[in-house]
């Protein structure tokens, strides 16, 4: 049973997974799990072929003349190979617009959203004033809360300061923090330990300086974390520009090649292009992030 | 004169803030502050006036116009008949969409935390649809699902020799859904994450206990992982199920809500009269409906949490 006690160890340095002590395993259980790596292998060659397949196949259809994407039986391997397709589209849409608006929605969620959050997660983790608890309950509280249900209001809120068709209704709200990630930064800064803090104090630095010199250097995993997803979220958002711009040159990426779509029919080999090159620096982040990633996530204690 | 009493009061510790408060106290505050400007301005501001707004009838121009409990009366009362085909489809989604997810992401952590060659490769084999735009996923499986498309060529393998026809996904009011839930199941990839994080944190000795014991592979999951792993469980079921009530993208670009409203979600019908129809009034009552069925769900996951919920360091 999992309830029952747990010893405190001596962490082992090597931390090997699967029996720590070297013990000489009979040739039945040495065969068992060589079966078993050959089955872990296979599985996870098939999922990941079925998870990878329909991103590759719209890199085929990305290099692909419209014509030909209606050929029966499909083909694998495009031919002729257009590359022809990725200039089309950046001629065809203010593709170049999208990008830039993108950038900005990101930059901006960025600042709002992960660096303030690490003020405003500090100031739960770290300090305390009256109504400190309850403020964090209400943080929590509002992580239940649909974003939707406020798109109505805000919707009318924006048009009645003349800001819709803008950048600014999304990026505006995002300025103050996030509910999320402050919940997540917090629990990490508790996981340090408080002597460092009063450490810094005695030699004489003020709350901001313990955050920049003490803090913020020791969080740089859960931060990182943070920074990612938020990326990521601020990178793919839809419903919210959607909603709420409609002029395409000040579209974002995730919104505007929907543009491909309904402005000639569909050019759909010029849809999968715009979107290739939108899912890309995701992609290449994630690649090389991944294991601090997962680490972070980790280490932030989401489960609690 | 409360100054001067301040004043000529011998030991006075610390200087007094208007309230009372000192600044030691209270300084911590400030770097609450943004959150909580950008909370009222942002969050609750907009929360109350849709509340209000659930209330009256307003296209945007004009007076609006006070309704009392009439748009509620009837989303409720099932005189709104697309609104209930609406809840009815949500609730289908999430019904399927939730446990699958779930289940496929805890298998594929558990074969990710093996000791692999490559794991960076598959973790971001796996990951990628979860990261793809939406609009790029959904135009993409808008293809996947055509009678002709990659999901049927790849059926047709099995159900040709069987004499069976590959349903044509988009285009029946029967088939629409699971087509889009089966395009669902490839956004495993955060909560795949979360699991991933939570197995490498159970210790190694709990497994050693375990096999001492007897347990085989399914001993093991059953009485370690899967217990050890609840608290990620609990947090990805209620992310699961918070996210999945607010589908969109996939039926606003796949199916608009068709054939014959076999996909229309609350949030697309939410859209629709928002920012379609423009009444703002009724928006917010569906908007409303949609928060309480949340709050609700959220609520009972919590109070039923203690019964399946483990968390260590925390025993009775």
């Amino acid at each position: 049973m999992a309830q029952q006690t747990v010893t405190v160890e001596p962490s082992s340095p090597m931390g090997t997974p699967g029996g720590s002590v070297r013990i000489r395993t009979p040739a039945r259980i040495r065969a068992m799990r060589a079966g078993g790596r050959v089955a872990t292998y296979l599985v996870l060659w098939v999922g990941s072929f079925l998870y990878a397949i329909p991103f590759l196949w719209m890199v085929r259809t990305s290099f692909m003349r419209l014509d030909k994407l209606f050929e029966e039986p499909p083909q694998i391997w495009p031919s002729p190979w257009i590359w022809q397709n990725y200039i089309d589209m950046w001629e065809t849409g203010p593709f170049a617009n999208w990008i830039v608006n993108s950038l900005i929605l990101v930059a901006l969620g960025m600042f709002g959203q992960t660096i303030i959050s690490i003020f405003v997660a500090y100031g739960f983790a770290r300090t305390s004033f009256p109504g400190r608890n309850q403020l964090f309950v209400l943080i929590l509280a509002t992580l239940m809360l649909p974003g939707h249900v406020t798109i109505v209001p805000k919707f009318i809120m924006f048009r009645t300061v003349g800001l819709l068709d803008s950048i600014w209704p999304v990026a505006l709200p995002d300025l103050w923090g996030q509910a999320f990630y402050i919940f997540i930064l917090r629990q990490f800064f508790l996981t340090l330990p408080v002597e460092l803090d009063e450490a810094a104090e005695i030699d004489g630095a003020n709350l901001l300086q313990v955050l920049f010199r003490v803090v913020i250097p020791l969080s740089k995993p859960a931060i990182a974390t943070v920074a990612v997803f938020n990326f990521i979220n601020k990178w793919n958002e839809f419903f919210e520009p959607f909603v709420f711009i409609q002029t395409p040159e000040k579209l974002t990426l995730a919104v505007g090649i929907r543009w491909f779509r309904t402005q000639y029919g569909t050019e759909f080999q010029m849809l999968m292009a715009a979107s290739i090159v939108a899912v890309a620096p995701i992609i290449i982040v994630f690649f090389f992030a991944q294991k601090q990633f997962v680490r972070g996530i980790a280490l932030t204690g989401i489960k609690s | 004169m409360t100054a001067t009493d301040m004043a000529s009061r011998p030991a006075a510790p610390r200087r007094r803030g208007l309230l009372g408060w000192t600044w030691k106290e209270t300084r911590g505050f400030l770097f609450v502050l943004p959150w909580l400007f950008g909370f009222i301005v942002f969050i609750a501001g907009p929360f109350f006036f849709s509340f209000f707004l659930s209330f009256t009838q307003w296209r945007l121009v004009g007076d609006i116009k006070w309704l009392g409990l009439q748009n509620y009366a009837q989303l409720l009362s099932g005189e709104d008949t697309r609104f209930v085909q609406s809840v009815y489809n949500t609730a289908y989604y999430v019904i399927f969409h939730v446990p699958g997810v779930l289940i496929i992401s805890f298998a594929v952590a558990g074969l990710l935390n093996r000791k692999v060659r490559g794991i960076a490769f598959y973790r971001t084999a796996f990951y990628l649809p979860s990261i793809t735009t939406g609009v790029a996923t959904a135009v993409l499986w808008y293809w996947v699902l055509q009678p002709n498309g990659l999901l049927n060529n790849f059926l047709n393998i099995i159900l040709d020799p069987l004499g069976v026809q590959a349903p044509n996904w988009l285009g029946s009011t029967t088939w629409a859904m699971p087509g889009l839930i089966i395009m669902s199941f490839w956004s495993v990839g955060t909560t795949m994450i979360i699991y991933l994080a939570g197995l490498q944190g159970i210790p190694q000795h709990l497994y050693e206990a375990a096999e001492i014991d007897g347990a085989g592979w399914w001993g093991k999951v059953r009485n370690v992982t899967l217990p050890m792993m609840t608290p990620q469980i609990f947090l990805t079921l209620v992310l699961a199920v918070i996210g999945s009530f607010q589908v969109f993208t996939a039926a606003l670009i796949i199916t608009e809500g068709g054939p014959a409203d076999a996909t229309l979600f609350l949030l697309l019908y939410l859209y629709w009269n928002g920012f379609r129809f423009f009444k703002m009034g009724y928006a917010s009552a569906i908007a409303w409906i949609l928060f309480f069925i949340i709050l609700f769900l959220t609520i009972v996951q919590f109070l039923t949490a203690r019964r399946w919920v483990y968390y260590e360091g925390e025993r009775a």
